[in-house]
């Protein structure tokens, strides 16, 4: 029973899951999906509580080991500072803690997003580097794109936009569209799995 | 358009040509599902699947950890567990678990929705569990950092950094974070295997990763690891169901072309047997 039940309760959701969306003329479908929805809603938010607990449990046992002990103890501080803001004077526009929010947290998540432009280049120059002839087509195509994307690209030649658009449109898309298509057969191969009970993995296994 | 294919009607409930289709579809992979599952039941030698270098890498990859004596590091992407991606990297982890369990090497697997945490705990506990080894399993080792995006991101490299694991597995869902986190990856020395179906990311960690698992292989990856007869006929299936496909592409091709030549006016109801509305 230890197994069934679990096999039972993903087959049943599962199989609901798939038939709810052809059953969109039936009164009762809306509110049964709606109770099921909730209950997700519900069981996330005390997953909340859990997110907490780890963050708290991980950064304590690492300052008692004296392990990063300063940059813990940010984190713990922040962590109830924000809390207590929070629960004193809510997150409306005004408050403390939405004051904390724009001016410190999105200005640092901003700053972190900005690394990428670095990153991009330092990925770009190893990917562009013509070793084998796939690397040279690459190479190729990538900088046919970024002239034909640029407005002095119009200046050198004024067909290399519509090239651009071509390699874009093209190849790239049709390339795109197979990996897309791959991929939602994957997911709804994946999912059966789970639903017919083939993949049992997250049970114990056999 | 057949009259068949307009609408079908069932007590009050109908349905358009687009939802039948989708239903017909789902139908016909459970199908090919029981097909190739029977087939395999009666002769488990008559499937070939064939080698897929990013999924072998990841056992390389755990090897590779043990021999340095250092850490894996596991990122499930930064979806929820409603997320397909993220269920096929849970089924994933518990395989790469297992492993690690085995040749006692540490498995770091930070989260950014404390939902996949709690699964991911459950998974490794489970895979130490199959491994024989429940004792050497550190619940510590699954935390949840913040569901913000770029702190969660911040908080990966900062793990790459200080734990400096021999091998980082970003399998799931990505977005913007993908390369600043597979990039952290590159200059930490880590071996890198990322999978994602999301095809916006895919460029980033081509460049940037030792092997990445591109769209289906993602899916694919823990019947692969498995090495489970029945979990592989589940491949051959998908395999098959893209054969079919395949045909109703090349079909809609030539009918579309016939359509526009004037040879035949019937490409509009074709394709509209694929419009879900």
């Amino acid at each position: 029973m230890k197994k069934e039940i679990p096999l039972l309760i993903a087959f049943l959701l599962g199989t609901w899951m798939i038939l709810e969306n052809f059953l969109t003329g039936i009164p009762w479908v809306g509110p049964m999906k709606e109770v099921i929805t909730n209950g997700g809603i519900v069981i996330m938010a005390f997953t909340y509580v859990l997110g907490i607990y780890s963050i708290v449990s991980v950064n304590v046992a690492r300052i008692r080991r004296g392990q990063d002990v300063v940059p813990k103890v940010a984190l713990l501080a922040a962590l109830a500072l924000m809390v207590a803001l929070g629960f004193w004077r809510g997150h409306e526009e005004g408050t403390p803690f939405n004051w904390l929010y724009l001016n410190l947290y999105v200005p640092l998540q901003a700053t972190m997003f900005s690394l990428l432009a670095f990153y991009i280049a330092s990925a770009a120059f190893r990917a562009f580097r013509a070793r084998s002839l796939e690397a040279t087509l690459l190479l190729v195509c990538a900088i046919l794109v970024m002239v034909g994307r640029i407005p002095v690209g119009e200046k050198i030649w004024a067909s290399f936009p519509q090239v651009s658009d071509w390699i874009m449109n093209i190849p790239n898309l049709a390339g795109k569209r197979a990996i897309m298509i791959g991929a939602a057969l994957g997911a709804i191969s994946t999912g059966l799995r789970v639903i017919l009970g083939l993949e049992r993995s997250y049970l114990g296994g056999e | 358009m057949p009259p068949f294919f307009a609408q079908v009607a069932l007590g009050g409930l109908t349905l358009s040509p687009g939802q039948i289709t989708v239903f017909l579809s789902v139908l016909l992979m459970v199908a090919l599902l029981a097909y190739f599952y029977q087939r395999i039941r009666k002769d488990p030698g008559a499937l070939f699947i064939r080698r897929i270098a990013g999924i072998d890498a990841i056992e390389e990859a755990v090897g590779r950890c043990t021999e340095m004596g250092r850490p894996i590091l596991y990122v499930p992407g930064i979806e929820d567990m409603q997320d397909i991606q993220t269920i096929a990297s849970m089924l994933i982890l518990g395989k790469v678990a297992e492993t690690a369990a085995r040749y006692k090497t540490e498995i770091f697997v930070p989260c950014r929705i404390p939902f996949v945490m709690s699964v991911a705990e459950e998974m490794v506990r489970q895979g130490f569990y199959n491994a024989g080894v429940p004792e050497d399993h550190k619940p510590g080792n699954m935390s949840f950092i913040s569901d913000e995006q770029f702190a969660y991101t911040a908080g990966v490299n900062g793990i790459m950094l200080r734990e400096r694991p021999a091998a980082n597995l970003l399998l799931g869902r990505f977005f913007a974070e993908s390369l600043i986190l597979s990039e952290t990856g590159f200059e930490a020395k880590a071996i890198q295997v990322a999978g994602t179906a999301e095809v916006t990311q895919l460029p980033f960690f081509i460049a940037a990763c030792d092997y990445t698992l591109i769209g289906e292989e993602l899916f694919a990856a823990s019947a692969y690891l498995s090495r489970d007869p029945k979990l592989l006929s589940n491949l051959k299936a998908t395999d098959w169901y893209k054969m079919v496909c395949i045909a109703v592409m090349l079909l809609g091709s030539l009918l579309v072309t016939l359509d526009s030549i004037g040879w035949w006016d019937g490409a509009g109801a074709f394709r509209d047997w694929f419009l879900i509305q």
